[in-house]
């Protein structure tokens, strides 16, 4: 597929947005594409894009994140150097919006001027591993949801159903009925599956973006 | 077996309460623990269950006084400064001998503090935070599956003692996302012969009250409680111990800093420094056991904390002092790394306090 001028990653919490739209912005950047990344997530309080700011500026990716991201402060402000990303059409915008239809509430003050420009791709970002989101019935009701919180349709799929560090080949190959049947549910089509680099390896069959993830402090030896 | 499900620490401790029995959560939003208020909001409607979310925490912590009352599992959640708010509710339901299952996922203070992760409420949850003589069941997970079956134990010690059982998590496990399965299982339900559920005229009614009008009534009610409080110190202390057979040094972390613990210990094994872990996994009551059997056996403690070294004091009392304790530390939302806990542990096995 063709990148879109923007693109939108959204879904329920936990999906796998950030660490999709981080990895997708190095690749289009490796691609020699101008690329600016904006975390509009004004719910999602730790583990946030700008946890890859190095990563990123090492790139040349341009990040735009809230001035109080990972600071002590609660304050969901977005800056305004977000408008950046809708109205600088020379540079590749990639959005990472925040969790369900309460984080996807920031995009709809952008749903005019993106709808204007008409060249985006919206992405919900599915796991059939997430607890609320067992069901394709229940992951299409969140996608109702968000849409109806930001004025946007979503386009595309994206299969990131993963179990963390336990996620095997097998199971993003179980999750694919579930993901065949959200896509007939909802009448759209799949763009990739996403999963960590070396589980990606495995899935030759499949069209995969395989995601390098940042190792954390409190990951048990 | 059930299935694995990739879960947050703050949405397992929700499910899991759910699959315990609780039907009636009342709360009021506060980073970082809103994703529990947040999941029971999706939940309980669809199960006939209560959530509510109250004017405040003070509102809140008295309606699960109130539910408690009424025989109800039930439960409020909130981070450290919110709990303090609900310090006085916390301190009537002691009086009462009602139980309740309170958790703290809890972030930088003191004051407002910060939202970053925390292990600060440390004297608050284990030594009181409210007023008069009580104790609550203080619960400390390191993991996400943790949340889950911790919360589950907590409602049954809860129900068990007729006192309240606190999780004290901190932001960071209340934030981060790990497989974890959830076995069918059906919770126990204790008979509550105390509760206030209309007499029918067919019984004396009950009354669940924590005033005492005549002073030597309230002491025998206060002899009375601290005879089960020594029940629950002799039965229901909980901790983990980690390379501990041959430990020279002890390393004792709890929540998310026994998880920084783990990975110094192995990488100063692989220096060949003979050095273990003991996590409490109850925190009052405290391990004191094998805190006792281990200062018997090693050289010193390095006590590892998301505070100023609130724990330090309970690990001296456990080891009657018998051997140095050090403090490897982080406040104000800082987590202590791997290798500064290396470098305290490399001390302490040069004999530096």
């Amino acid at each position: 597929m063709e990148p879109k001028r923007l693109t939108l990653f959204a879904g329920h919490y936990g999906s796998g947005k950030t660490n999709i739209a981080v990895n997708y912005a190095i690749r289009l950047s490796k691609e020699g594409k101008r690329v600016c990344i904006a975390d509009l997530d004004i719910v999602n309080p730790y583990f946030r894009t700008k946890d890859s700011e190095a990563e990123l500026e090492r790139h040349g990716i341009r990040l735009v994140s809230p001035q109080y991201a990972n600071t002590n402060v609660d304050l969901p402000a977005l800056p305004a150097e977000s408008y950046r990303l809708v109205q600088d059409r020379s540079t590749y915008g990639i959005m990472d919006i925040g969790g369900d239809d309460r984080g996807a509430y920031a995009l709809g003050r952008f749903a005019d001027a993106i709808k204007e420009e008409n060249d985006y791709c919206m992405a919900f970002v599915a796991n059939r591993y997430r607890p609320l989101t067992r069901t394709p019935e229940d992951a299409l009701g969140i996608m109702r949801e968000i849409e109806a919180a930001c004025g946007l349709s979503f386009t595309c799929i994206v299969n990131n159903s993963n179990l963390g560090k336990e996620t095997t080949a097998d199971t993003v190959l179980s999750s694919l009925p579930y993901i065949a049947e959200l896509c007939r549910l909802s009448g759209l089509p799949l763009w990739m599956h996403t999963a960590e680099a070396s589980v990606a390896e495995q899935l030759t069959e499949l069209p995969v973006m395989p995601l390098t993830l940042q190792k954390k402090y409190f990951d048990l030896p | 077996m059930a299935e694995r499900i990739l879960m947050k620490g703050n949405e397992a401790i929700a499910e899991a309460a759910i699959r315990a029995g609780c039907r009636h959560y009342f709360g009021y939003p506060i980073t970082p623990q809103t994703e529990i208020a947040a999941y029971m909001a999706k939940k309980m409607p669809k199960i006939g269950g209560v959530f509510l979310q109250a004017e405040s925490e003070i509102a809140s912590i008295n309606m699960v006084y109130g539910a408690s009352a009424a025989g109800m599992r039930v439960m409020t959640s909130s981070s450290s400064p919110g709990i303090s708010l609900k310090a006085e509710g916390l301190s009537y339901i002691a009086g009462s001998d009602v139980p309740a299952l309170v958790v703290n996922v809890q972030r930088g203070g003191p004051g407002l503090g910060g939202i970053q992760p925390s292990q600060s409420d440390y004297f608050q949850a284990t030594k009181g935070g409210g007023h008069g003589d009580y104790r609550m069941i203080v619960l400390a997970p390191a993991s996400v599956q943790e949340m889950a079956s911790l919360t589950i134990k907590g409602f049954d010690l809860a129900d068990k003692y007729c006192m309240t059982a606190m999780i004290l998590a901190d932001g960071t496990i209340g934030q981060m996302m790990e497989p974890i399965t959830f076995e069918d299982e059906t919770p126990t339900v204790y008979d509550k012969p105390w509760a206030l559920t209309g007499t029918e005229c067919k019984r004396p009614h009950n009354i669940i009250n924590s005033l005492y009008l005549k002073p030597d009534e309230l002491e025998a009610k206060n002899f009375e409680r601290y005879e089960k409080y020594k029940q629950v110190e002799e039965n229901e202390p909980m901790w983990e111990e980690y390379m501990m057979e041959d430990a020279e040094l002890c390393v004792v972390a709890f929540g998310i800093a026994a998880r920084v613990a783990k990975n110094a210990v192995v990488t100063a094994r692989n220096e060949g420094i003979k050095v273990g872990l003991i996590r409490p996994i109850t925190l009052w009551p405290f391990p004191t056991a094998p805190i006792a059997a281990a200062a018997d056996r090693v050289k010193a403690f390095v006590s590892v904390e998301l505070n100023m070294g609130q724990m330090v004091e309970d690990i001296r009392l456990a080891s009657q002092c018998k051997k140095p304790v050090t403090l490897c530390n982080r406040t104000g939302g800082m987590i202590p790394s791997p290798d500064e806990l290396l470098a305290s542990i490399r001390k302490a096995e040069k004999g530096v306090f």
